[in-house]
């Protein structure tokens, strides 16, 4: 009885007393697709995030006080991040946001954390409109325009390669702006793109736009969508006779690439943010670790989950308060921060600038092809 | 040219699996002037019975090939026993649909015959709710990928260089199927007694009952029938496009709907008739027009049908009387 009435008066008093100043943790929130079209993205990216902060509880969490990570499943939808977005604000006070993945969904959620003035992080959305909403809002990944140029470097000087026709998700504002990138650097480095087609995300049959590509007689086709639709495309493209190389950016990380699309995505390259088989400390304690964890090799979404979860801790660990506006000058301030992913310095944009990779696809394995600096 | 002809075969093949789904909608709209919309969910639970079976079937076969090998049997020629391993896929999703087909005419629509017809319509938009978010706490919500049965199997190829043609076995396979089953569907529908009854229900349900006929009966093989084929249409859809997800179904049920009002909804022939327009359409406008429009193009046939001729190409106009 005694025992009950201690536990409730506690919790009342967690309810009405301002938090920060009694409870013994610190609530996170994360926002991701852990089921949808996208599920792998998610998962990898929770299980990134979830490593990083296990780590940093193990070493006496953050000024004495433990993290506790709340995750919200979007299930691969703009508005259902949005309600994620608010709930974690509002109903379960978390004093930062990491998310999302994808960045249709982090423009979604990003109007929401900046209004409530909570720090947002997203691990892996290059599209450069989603730290543009303001300046609560962070990414530790590099963005489109450099990704697109890294893909355009990469076809015209390692692959030798001028005639490259684009297809393109017109659901997607990563694709979207992939694309326009790409096209923009490869152009100007003297190729010539072909044809510009275009799909809808949850399409499943590309018959018809591959058959016009398939006339115009590309070098390569670049497909800058997510793992699902390329692994389809990918195997259309072979049946049609279609052998040309196919380029893509980071959203064909996953391991449903190759279950869905099988062999027929051999002789694909795409520029993504670490490869694993980098020999750096860094990034070989991580991939052990993670290993150990989960029984998977990380993919490049679980290092930067990883990495936006480090950014957000070590930037707790310089405030003295543990503020959201605190943490946020904290995040704005990271320099020659040394995550796994590489080097990660936050500019006045609130971007992180730092080196992709280039891999080839191969039988369902990710081999390291080449890194390009900014 | 050659550009031409690789859209016409993208077209039939996408219209063969319309015109499977769209036959299921015609069927049971002839006998209750119901539009089942749960009818696109029983299509995606044939994939998904498509992909357990697969899995099951394949698993084995590794199993007996180690077999063949330790007993020094020559193995079966690959195209053949992906042809039976196919089939034997598509009949076992279609029983399973059959079945749900008839559970869900028996649970869900039977206890409202005699109701108000938008009674029966809510209640198909409720089943078909029910259907896909079950599917995604059963099946979980992220897509599955169907295997390959013709992975090995070159595509063939008419003419050389510029005016190549290819056709991919699996396509003939899926197009030739969904024409046998049709034809099995017409001679079930004009040769025998319970095709004769399933017209004279749809004629006229009370007289029917009048004469003798067991229409509740009757109704529930028409839904077996209609399900059976959406069930085959899911299977031979995953085969094509092997991604296998709980809401796989909505689209594709919406735009056999469309094929189905398009051709005379009601019309068995004018179900298959729409649907191969619409796959035709749709694969000539995403190779010379803009792909983006592809899905609003179903919409869009449906709504000018309704303004210019709501019976359809083929459908009858019949006056009602007030």
């Amino acid at each position: 009885m005694f025992l009950r009435v201690l536990s409730i008066s506690a919790i009342l008093c967690a309810g009405l007393c301002p938090t920060s100043s009694y409870s013994q943790t610190v609530k996170i929130g994360e926002v991701g697709s852990m089921t949808g079209s996208e599920a792998t993205f998610g998962i990898s990216t929770h299980q990134g995030i979830e490593l990083a902060i296990k780590e940093q509880n193990a070493k006496g969490g953050v000024k004495g006080k433990k993290l506790e990570l709340v995750s919200v499943d979007n299930q691969g939808k703009p508005e259902e991040a949005a309600i994620g977005t608010t709930k974690l604000i509002t109903q379960d006070k978390v004093i930062a946001v990491l998310g999302e993945v994808a960045s249709s969904r982090s423009l979604a959620m990003a109007p929401i954390a900046q209004k409530n003035k909570i720090p947002m992080i997203s691990p892996s959305s290059t599209n450069p409109k989603v730290t543009t909403i303001g300046d609560y809002i962070f990414r530790v990944c590099f963005i489109d325009p450099f990704q697109g140029e890294v893909m355009a470097k990469f076809s015209l000087e390692t692959l030798k390669i001028k005639k490259v026709a684009i297809l393109r998700d017109v659901k997607s504002d990563y694709s979207l702006g992939l694309s326009d990138y790409f096209k923009a650097a490869f152009t100007k480095g003297g190729g010539e793109i072909v044809v510009d087609q275009t799909y809808s995300s949850g399409d499943v049959d590309f018959n018809s736009q591959l058959t016009s590509i398939r006339s115009k007689k590309p070098e390569a086709i670049f497909i800058p969508g997510y793992y699902t639709e390329v692994g389809l495309i990918a195997k259309q493209a072979r049946k049609l006779g279609i052998k040309v190389p196919l380029l893509g950016g980071d959203g064909w990380d996953s391991t449903k690439l190759y279950e869905i699309g099988g062999k027929a995505l051999n002789n694909g390259y795409f520029s993504n943010h670490y490869s694993k088989d980098d020999q750096s400390p860094s990034v070989q304690t991580f991939v052990k670790n993670y290993e150990a964890a989960y029984k998977a090799t990380p993919d490049g979404l679980a290092a930067m989950g990883y990495d936006a979860a480090l950014v957000l801790i070590a930037a707790m660990e310089k405030t003295k308060n543990l503020t959201p506006k605190e943490i946020r000058d904290a995040i704005a301030s990271t320099k020659d921060f040394n995550a796994v992913t590489g080097k990660i310095s936050i500019d006045d944009k609130r971007n992180a600038s730092k080196p992709a990779v280039v891999l080839e696809v191969k039988d369902g394995k990710f081999l390291y092809k080449s890194t390009v600096s900014p | 040219m050659a550009e031409f002809f690789q859209y016409i075969i993208n077209g039939l093949s996408q219209g063969g699996t319309y015109a499977l789904i769209a036959l299921g909608y015609t069927m049971v709209f002839g006998i209750l002037q119901l539009i089942n919309f749960a009818h696109g969910e029983v299509y995606m639970l044939g994939a998904f019975a498509g992909y357990y079976t697969s899995n099951f079937i394949l698993s084995r076969r590794i199993d007996g090939k180690i077999n063949a090998l330790m007993n020094g049997a020559a193995d079966q020629s690959t195209t053949a026993s992906a042809i039976i391993t196919g089939v034997c896929i598509i009949v076992v999703a279609m029983v399973i649909c059959a079945l749900i087909g008839f559970l869900v005419e028996r649970l869900a629509y039977r206890p409202l015959r005699g109701a108000p017809r938008i009674n029966l319509l809510i209640t198909a938009v409720g089943v078909s709710l029910f259907f896909q978010y079950s599917g995604q706490l059963l099946f979980g919500s992220d897509p599955k990928a169907f295997p390959d049965l013709f992975e090995n199997l070159e595509p063939w190829t008419i003419g050389s260089d510029d005016n190549i043609l290819y056709i991919e076995p699996l396509k003939v396979f899926v197009f030739a199927t969904a024409i046998l089953l049709m034809l099995i569907l017409r001679h079930v529908i004009f040769h025998t007694r319970l095709g004769r009854a399933m017209r004279a229900v749809s004629f006229n349900h009370d007289l029917a009952s009048l004469m003798g006929i067991p229409t509740d009966r009757i109704i529930a093989a028409t839904f077996m029938m209609g399900s059976a084929l959406a069930g085959a249409a899911g299977v031979m859809v995953a085969m094509t496009y092997p991604k296998v997800e709980p809401l796989m179904g909505s689209m594709p049920g919406l735009k056999a709907f469309c094929a189905a009002v398009l051709g005379g909804i009601g019309n068995v022939t004018g179900a298959v008739l729409g649907s191969f327009i619409l796959g035709l359409a749709e694969a000539l406008l995403s190779g010379y027009g803009t792909p983006t429009y592809k899905d609003a193009l179903a919409f869009a046939i449906l709504i000018l049908i309704l303004l210019f001729k709501p019976s359809g190409i083929l459908g009858v106009h019949r006056t009602e009387k007030v």
